[in-house]
């Protein structure tokens, strides 16, 4: 059964097993090169498990201990995953013990494979659903120790290679920016995230930029559902 | 940060994100439905988050001083076209951080 379920998991992985080593092996890289051991990348990708949150964290550690910064960040940027946790419900009804490791490793690219596949009959649903979980999660702790390996030895200079996060959000915004049919959500980040940056400086802008956003989205959430509305006329 | 320090702030990051991860099946357990305003953020916040998280990536880029955040921009730029022209996050990535690792040894 369990083979089964393996065979028919292994395929859906496939095209994330390129993305997780691109970008597991940069964070790993830039982990490295900000002077940390390789322990560091192989320990953080196993127990957080979210990408764009581990890129943020290598920023944390390298700033003043601020825990509840942290803390307040991390809740921000995964809270997409709140909403994964409630499309899959239902699919992870009576999965025994295996729900915990089903929903510890629910990333974005686990949530879509799990959310949309077709899984074949006779195929376990809960083995096909850890499967999945557990491929992703191994090409990514894989791809992020290999970083913070060869981090250092690389033959050229690494100077500047940090840029690969930045390119990596500009890109996801990009993707988010295309989705949405109105803009002024990402001009409130934007300008809220520019305000208090210098307002309050670079260590401690983070948490008044998110709260002015939530408090922001809040207060303009009737114009904003209304014109969600008509959009959808 | 001290040893200490490092583990704390990773294991704020876990709590957070299990937090998130977690809580929908802790607290809705019987088929109901999350609030309102909560399906709201979930369709908003995300496009602010993700405008914020690219500010927090400059936010050490001095435009007074250094290179004035000229690399930054062309990088972004360049970073923005590839990812228009072959729609790739690798590829587009890829194309951006060896531009910038070029230009701050060219300005």
């Amino acid at each position: 059964m369990k083979l089964k379920a393996f065979k028919a998991a292994f395929p859906y992985t496939l095209p994330i097993l390129t993305g997780f080593w691109f970008l597991g092996l940069a964070y790993g890289i830039y982990m490295s090169i900000s002077g940390f051991p390789f322990t560091y990348p192989l320990v953080m990708s196993m127990v957080i498990f979210g990408g764009s949150l581990e890129f943020v964290a290598v920023e944390m550690l390298l700033s003043p201990f601020a825990p509840l910064a942290a803390l307040t960040m991390a809740v921000l940027i995964q809270a997409r995953h709140l909403f994964y946790g409630l499309s899959m419900l239902e699919k992870f009804k009576g999965m025994g013990l295996k729900k915990f490791y089903l929903i510890f490793g629910l990333c974005d690219e686990t949530f879509s494979i799990n959310y949309t596949a077709d899984i074949p009959e006779g195929v376990d649903k809960g083995w096909f659903m850890f499967f999945v979980t557990l491929l992703n999660q191994i090409y990514w702790v894989s791809a992020a120790t290999t970083g913070g390996l060869i981090g250092s030895h690389l033959p050229f200079d690494t100077e500047g290679l940090s840029f690969v996060m930045t390119a990596m959000f500009v890109v996801i915004f990009l993707e988010q920016w295309a989705k949405d049919k109105r803009h002024a959500s990402a001009f409130i980040g934007l300008i809220a995230a520019i305000v208090c940056l210098l307002v309050f400086g670079s260590d401690s802008f983070m948490i008044p930029t998110m709260i002015t956003v939530i408090a922001l989205l809040t207060l303009l959430r009737r114009p904003f559902e209304k014109a969600e509305q008509e959009d959808k006329k | 940060m001290t040893l200490t320090q490092q583990i704390i702030t990773i294991a704020m990051c876990v709590l957070g994100t299990m937090a998130t991860r977690f809580l929908p099946f802790l607290i809705f357990r019987e088929n109901k439905k999350a609030p309102e305003y909560i399906n709201y953020l979930g369709r908003f916040l995300p496009s602010a988050v993700f405008s914020i998280l690219v500010i927090y990536c400059l936010k050490d880029v001095s435009l007074l001083t250094g290179s004035h955040g000229i690399p930054e921009a062309i990088a972004i730029v360049i970073t923005a076209l590839v990812h228009f022209w072959r729609k790739n996050m690798l590829i587009s990535i890829g194309a951006g951080t060896i531009c910038y690792m070029i230009l701050i040894h060219l300005l």
